[in-house]
């Protein structure tokens, strides 16, 4: 088969799946499984494909595998789709493909299959626990299968169909369109829980959220759209065409066309990445189940978001040139970016649920790749993007399996403690080894602990550029980001794993089933080697050994191939000394931390720690911005004035009118004029009647007599007056 | 030969008879009766003008007969009324016979 025909059908079969599942197979949860995972296997397999194959062509970036299709006829033209596979789409193919396939693995395991069904399960709700009874007669409670959950691997399958489209469509148009799946999956997914509250307000939150970066996208396609006349990435991209949209003007703000659309774009990706302001929506998405927090972290969702401003990068960077000045649209995405990397990092430190904590740290990681993107360092974050799919979505189904785990435990001891509350962990390490390793492999990872992790290689990579190119205030501030992020993460691993169990449940937590640790496995394997082929050349030591093509590979993908930087030994030592540094911290600070203690944070901070659990008080100042406000206009205004007061008040007065209107017709001419004659001429002749009616007596005699009497009458007026002469 | 008058004088005084029979009298059948001399009455006038103006001609008997015929029948129907009535209600007085008053 050709590259490019295994191109159009790497999407397809997670689509097929969803469909098989939700019209026929849904009833079978084994089969329902078997086909989204073998659709998942068979995109995979195709990535793979078609990943090797985009390796052995050279200058790939020049010469990527196309193939379009008419598919809109306009007038006297076509709008095309197709599918495009450059160097940037062949690595991003490469992680999205393992980490949903992992994910997918992964899932089974979670849901629980295999089990017996719950005593008081109920669709909608986590599952509670089913009660067995074993060969002795005793009986004990395990884990239950969750009722719907064939549901939940075709909401995966249509999930994973989005990021697959959205990664190899060659336009803007299909690209949002796999963009809009991936939202309404997400917000299906994190209201898979629907019977909570909490999962259907945090649903509602994520989908409204996006909402709002993606009205904003859809505008910047369509001004680029009315500017250019195409989407197509690679007409879009050639030097004539950026450097028109550069020049032109677009009359608001004295901003380019380019940069006004690149700004357009960009708030599509602050929603979707969930960048400081439209953050908030991510550590809510957590009351999703977790393999769906790792479909959004890493795999899919939020990587679209960077993907998408790594693919418009010409866009966004039209007018630029090395050493000259940022423009609009990049210098938006370095300050947004690395404010977004500190300010979620500081919220991470202190936050205690094992899944927000990651989330967080999501937010801030994806801080960094706008950062990266945004001084233009382009093939940074790309590599960021790459390995940080890996220990995230590693992280993420750690952390899963931790909760499961401590469910199991919370099931045996029948203790009431919340699964996820790190404070209610500790020791973890000896009762879940597999699991403790491969997290402390991605924590290590994401804290970029130096030389093995593949963390370590790209926010290098990231804080050199920044460092090279003269960016010091971004290079402070994710530097600091990267101290904080080192900090968290061991204490995460600290309170997680390490120490005594603080809890009954935490004694009693078990290692989870093969279907949850060979995710793991599989993930903490790329967690280290996915950053190895980005090596420096020039790094001593080791570099070179192992053969760095990412930066040449993925580099090729821009026209003008960007020039790694200079090696210097400030970054370097900078990104060692702070994950070391935080590392360390986190471990003295949490090494010992005993149940029922508080945060020695707590202390240390002091109000800070206030302001930093309650996330900076965001949520409360949207609420008084955006959410009061919304009720109030759809309450009082819409509908108590206007609705009420205005409409309904025209209506009503019309319907006053009528009615007085009808009432005068009604009492002054209906009902005395024609009431009144048709009244007369019925009570006259009832009157008559009445009158009258005593002749008739019904006796025969004297009808006689009256006839005899009429007759002579008759006959004597007849004699006497008409016959008169 | 008795002149036409007072045949006409015997007649008027037969129909008044019957006449005043059906008008006052309460007994159905006697009501009947008057009817009965009021025809006859009418029917000694067809004879008399028929014998004293057209004796050529036979239809002044003619019409009597066909006043017999008529006269016998209505006794039929009005008798079997009578009788009818009698079963329903126990009485004949034409007084009491007055169903269909308002």
């Amino acid at each position: 088969m050709t590259t490019e025909s295994i191109i159009w059908l790497i999407p397809l079969p997670p689509v097929l799946a969803f469909f098989l599942i939700v019209l026929f197979t849904n009833k079978s949860k084994w089969l329902s499984h078997t086909i989204a995972l073998g659709a998942a296997s068979l995109s995979w397999l195709g990535s793979m494909v078609v990943f090797v194959r985009a390796l052995q062509v050279e200058h790939l970036g020049e010469h990527p595998f196309t193939s379009a299709i008419n598919w809109l006829p306009l007038a006297g033209d076509w709008f095309e789709i197709g599918v495009l596979v450059d160097p940037l789409t062949a690595v991003t193919l490469f992680f999205v493909a393992w980490t949903i396939l992992m994910i997918f693995l992964y899932s089974i395991g979670y849901h629980n299959f295999g089990q017996p069904t719950g005593d008081h399960d109920h669709p909608g709700l986590p599952p509670h626990a089913a009660t067995v009874a074993d060969e002795h007669g005793h009986t004990h409670k395990v884990p239950s299968i969750e009722p719907l959950y064939s549901r939940f691997f075709a909401f995966i399958g249509l999930f994973a169909f989005g990021m697959y489209l959205l990664v190899v469509s060659d336009n803007l148009l299909t690209l949002f369109v796999g963009w809009e799946i991936m939202g309404l999956c997400s917000y299906l997914l994190i209201g898979f829980w629907f019977a909570k509250p909490s999962a259907r307000a945090a649903m509602i939150k994520a989908f409204m959220t996006t909402r709002v970066g993606d009205v904003f996208m859809l505008l910047g396609i369509v001004y680029l759209y009315s500017q250019t006349g195409t989407l197509t990435f690679r007409e879009i991209f050639n030097e004539e065409t950026l450097q028109q949209l550069a020049t032109t003007s677009s009359g608001l703000l004295g901003l380019s066309a380019a940069g006004l659309m690149g700004i357009l774009l960009f708030m599509g990706t602050v929603g979707k990445s969930a960048q400081w302001p439209l953050h908030v929506w991510l550590p809510d998405a957590m009351e999703g189940p977790t393999p769906v927090s790792a479909m959004i972290h890493a795999a899919t969702m939020v990587s679209a978001g960077i993907y998408m401003i790594l693919r418009m990068f010409p866009l966004l960077s039209a007018g630029w040139q090395e050493g000259t000045a940022l423009t609009p649209a990049l210098g938006i995405m370095a300050f947004i970016g690395a404010f977004t990397a500190l300010f979620a990092a500081t919220i991470a430190v202190a936050n205690n649920d094992i899944k927000r904590v990651l989330a967080y740290s999501t937010i801030s990681q994806l801080g960094y790749m706008v950062a990266a993107l945004g001084i233009g360092a382009y093939v940074a974050a790309a590599f960021h993007l790459v390995t940080h799919a890996f220990f995230k979505g590693l992280l993420f189904l750690g952390s899963g399996s931790v909760i499961h785990g401590m469910e199991h435990g919370v099931l045996h001891t029948g203790d009431h403690v919340d699964p996820q509350d790190m404070f209610n962990m500790g020791g973890l390490r000896k009762k879940m080894p597999i699991t403790f390793w491969t997290f402390l492999i991605g924590g290590f990872a994401l804290s970029g602990f130096p030389l093995f992790s593949a963390g370590f290689w790209s926010k290098d990579e990231i804080l050199a550029d920044a460092f090279g190119h003269g960016q010091f205030v971004v290079f402070i501030v994710l530097a600091l980001a990267a101290l904080l992020t080192a900090f968290y993460t061991m204490r995460q691993i600290a309170l997680t794993f390490l120490g005594e169990p603080r809890s009954e449940a935490a004694n009693h937590a078990q290692e989870t089933k093969w279907t949850m640790t060979v995710p793991l496995v599989v993930l903490a394997f790329f967690a280290v080697t996915a950053g190895w082929v980005g090596i420096p050349a020039h790094f001593p030591g080791i570099g070179g050994l192992v053969p760095s093509w990412f930066h040449d590979f993925v580099g090729s993908t821009l026209l003008e191939h960007p020039e790694a930087v200079e090696f210097n030994f400030i970054p370097l030592l900078t990104s060692v000394v702070v994950a070391l540094g935080g590392l360390y911290l986190g471990w003295v600070v949490y090494k010992d931390a005993r149940a029922g203690e508080a945060d020695p944070l707590v202390n240390t901070l002091g109000g800070l720690y206030t302001v930093l659990r309650n996330k900076y008080y965001f949520d409360e100042l949207y609420d008084f911005l955006f959410v009061r406000p919304a009720y109030w206009i759809s309450e009082t205004f819409t509908y108590k004035w206007m609705d009420r007061g205005v409409i309904d008040g025209l209506l009503h007065m019309i319907a006053r009118v009528m009615f007085s209107l009808g009432s005068i017709f009604r009492n002054w001419i209906d009902k005395p004029l024609v009431n009144g004659f048709a009244d007369l001429v019925g009570e006259t002749v009832k009157r008559l009647g009445r009158t009258f009616r005593f002749v008739q007596t019904g006796r025969v005699q004297q009808y006689m007599v009256m006839a005899l009497v009429i007759a002579f009458g008759t006959l004597f007026y007849y004699l006497f007056f008409l016959l008169q002469p | 030969m008795i002149p036409l008058s007072y045949y006409l004088v015997f007649a008027a005084a037969l129909f008044s008879i019957g006449l005043y029979g059906v008008l006052a009298r309460k007994n159905a059948v006697a009501i009947l009766m008057g009817i009965e001399l009021m025809l006859n009455a009418v029917n000694v006038n067809l004879l008399a003008f028929w014998r004293y103006r057209a004796p050529d001609g036979i239809a002044g008997q003619a019409f009597a007969v066909m006043v017999f015929a008529v006269a016998a029948a209505e006794v039929a129907v009005g008798l079997a009324l009578v009788i009818s009535v009698y079963r329903r209600r126990n009485t004949v007085a034409a007084d009491e016979i007055d169903l269909l008053k308002w």
